[in-house]
């Protein structure tokens, strides 16, 4: 079986795409030489008028794409840092999501804004650590964080022959997680994925942190019996498939490496509690309310929801089971 | 390309000082909720840069838009349909005055987003160009839009990947109720310069000087050249808004809007024909906006049960709010 990392199934994913569409392009700074490391070759394969350098001008090239999506092209943008997504904002929500709606249904705007690297890098302290994804599921843009090589491959593929403005997040945390990948294909929207079988608690995790509840399901499997559930796309989510998990365990825990106030973390103890009668009240672990990532590793670390809080969180889910 | 005919440029600008005349009676009627922004006075700039352009070009336009999509040549009677809320209307009542979209006929949008325009039509053009396409495209803003950082952005960017597409700034002397001289350092047409776009300044009360200036970026910009600017002066004869009568805003010379309306667009291109050719217009437009007025206010609202149908062009469907 073929090992694949998470950042070689993005640029397999993005290279398959530009290969299979002409009307696929990207665009983004210093994707030609892929500083990222996930435009690599690209450039050299499908030339540098597919392949765009922009200049420092992201409201300006994101609203470009929003224009060329209109001209019926595919857009993908990469942004190499996920604080850029507070500058085009505007740009994505304000007029990308809401041409379709605003014009009556004349007009789709399919453009794929790809953030590899989002989170905490370590190191690259508050402006360039944040996980601005609960921000576009409020909005209602599709979102997409994806945990695994396979679904990296697979979601990306997805994003970029949808319809509608998608917003891929490629956590830091998870850039180098390698895999054995048999089949590479597409990966639907707003399904949700058991990584792991479990009856007493289910632990909703997003994206690299998929792989820390694994961590922690494992090291307490003679204990308590966790399932891991990872929802893969933010919006649409895949409620239906977390209330049946969560009506087979009775316990629900959600680790987000996000902001806890207004977070995904809530929203998704929101929409379970208004299907589902609990064993015991649903806890969630997340960055504090209002969390700036701070400079030194061991406070960058200290900000970030960790296993440790994890076991703590489904512990006491258990222990308050009445 | 261009459409030399006066008596059609007379026909667009009278077509849409009348719109507009009808739009404000139906806002103080309460047949438009919300109330527009008006053209009045600025019809000459929509009128001669359309004249210019032909079928495959396309344009984006402002919160004070009606006018860009008229000259382009939508249905008066489905673009006051929308202005009313109704399903008929341009973009199904769901646009409303501030979003009237045709793209049909080349017009990618009103955004009441300011500046927003530049860096979408150059997207656009630049994308119609590489599919095969001669298009050129406008992007209508105001004076206040030379102060976002987002359309000097797409100045670089047009002007660097030398995408053909007139930059119109309708200098109307206001930005809301900020006058120029104390918004814009440096000048407007200076901002061109800065990006080696080639600046003209026309005066926007006359149609034909638009359509002339107009006429001449586009066919530069048609042949290889990178974009342009146009900068036409003009005024705005009524407020900004049509909520501005109801609060008293205070901020212009009492005198202001009549000595600008002594260069009338309507008036100055009207002048350019025969009295018969002139009154036929006038009658015919007249005909046109009551049909019009009719159709919209006999077309039917739309199913709140529908709300928010076209959220998605994806067809995936929202979660309701309720229960």
């Amino acid at each position: 079986m073929p090992r694949l990392s998470y950042r070689r199934a993005l640029t397999r994913a993005l290279a398959d795409e530009l290969a299979r569409d002409e009307a696929v392009f990207l665009l983004g700074e210093d994707i030609q030489v892929g500083a990222s490391l996930v435009t690599t070759g690209l450039a050299k394969r499908f030339g540098t008028e597919r392949i765009r350098d922009t200049p420092l001008s992201e409201q300006a090239f994101t609203s470009f794409a929003t224009g060329a999506a209109l001209a019926g092209l595919r857009p993908v943008i990469e942004f190499q840092i996920p604080s850029l997504l507070f500058l085009v904002f505007e740009q994505i929500v304000n007029h990308a999501h809401k041409f379709p709606l605003m014009t009556g249904g004349q007009c789709a705007v399919p453009v794929t804004y790809l953030v590899p690297g989002s989170g905490s890098r370590t190191g690259w302290a508050g402006q360039h650590s944040d996980h601005p994804y609960s921000l576009f599921a409020h909005a209602g843009v599709v979102t997409v964080v994806p945990a695994t090589p396979a679904d990296a491959y697979g979601l990306l593929v997805t994003a970029v022959r949808h319809d509608d403005p998608v917003v891929v997040f490629a956590p830091a945390g998870a850039m180098d997680v390698r895999d054995d990948v048999d089949e590479l294909a597409p990966v639907p929207l707003g399904r949700g994925r058991i990584h792991r079988n479990g009856c007493d608690v289910t632990v909703v995790a997003i994206g690299h942190l998929v792989h820390d509840a694994l961590a922690v399901a494992e090291e307490l499997a003679d204990q308590i019996s966790v399932e891991v559930f990872d929802p893969r796309t933010l919006y649409p989510f895949d409620i239906g498939g977390l209330t049946e998990s969560v009506a087979r365990t009775g316990r629900l825990v959600v680790l987000d490496d996000a902001n806890r106030s207004c977070g995904m973390a809530a929203e998704i103890i929101a929409s379970v509690v208004e299907r589902v009668r609990l064993l015991a009240p649903p806890r969630r672990v997340t960055r504090p309310d209002g969390a700036v990532l701070p400079f030194a590793p061991a406070l960058d670390r200290a900000v970030q929801p960790g296993r440790e809080q994890l076991v703590t969180a489904i512990h006491l889910t258990m222990k308050d089971t009445s | 390309m261009t459409d030399t005919d006066p008596v059609r440029l007379y026909r667009t600008v009278r077509l849409i000082r009348r719109f507009e005349e009808r739009a404000v009676e139906l806002v103080h009627g309460g047949q438009i909720v919300g109330g527009i922004h008006p053209y009045l006075g600025q019809e000459g700039i929509a009128a001669g840069v359309c004249a210019a352009l032909g079928a495959d070009d396309v344009l984006a336009g402002t919160h004070r838009g009606h006018g860009h999509v008229l000259a382009r040549g939508a249905d008066p009677a489905r673009m006051l349909a929308e202005l009313c809320g109704r399903v008929t209307g341009l973009n199904a009542g769901r646009g409303g005055s501030m979003h009237a979209a045709d793209l049909s006929i080349g017009v990618l949008g009103a955004n009441a987003i300011v500046g927003a325009s530049g860096a979408i039509i150059t997207g656009a053009v630049w994308a119609y160009r590489r599919r095969g396409r001669d298009t050129v495209g406008v992007s209508f803003f105001g004076d206040g839009a030379v102060n976002e950082g987002m359309l000097l952005e797409a100045f670089n960017l047009a002007a660097l990947w030398r995408v053909p597409v007139l930059f119109v700034c309708e200098n109307n002397g206001y930005a809301t109720t900020m006058p120029v001289a104390g918004a814009v350092a440096g000048s407007i047409a200076g901002r061109a310069a800065a990006f080696d776009i080639p600046a003209v300044d026309v005066d926007g009360q006359d149609p034909e000087a638009v359509r002339v200036a107009a006429s001449a970026a586009v066919d530069r910009m048609r042949a290889g050249g990178g974009p342009e600017l146009i900068e036409a002066r003009t005024h705005r004869f009524d407020a900004h808004h049509t909520f501005e009568h109801a609060v008293r805003l205070d901020y212009r010379p009492p005198d202001e809007v009549t000595r600008a309306r002594a260069r009338d667009p309507v008036r100055i291109q009207g002048e350019r024909l025969t009295d018969t050719d002139r009154a036929a217009v006038d009658a015919e437009v007249e005909q046109t906006l009551d049909a019009a007025v009719r159709f919209a206010l006999n077309s039917p609202e739309p199913d709140p049960a529908d709300a928010l149908r076209h959220l998605y062009a994806s067809g995936l469907t929202a979660r309701t709010g309720g229960g």
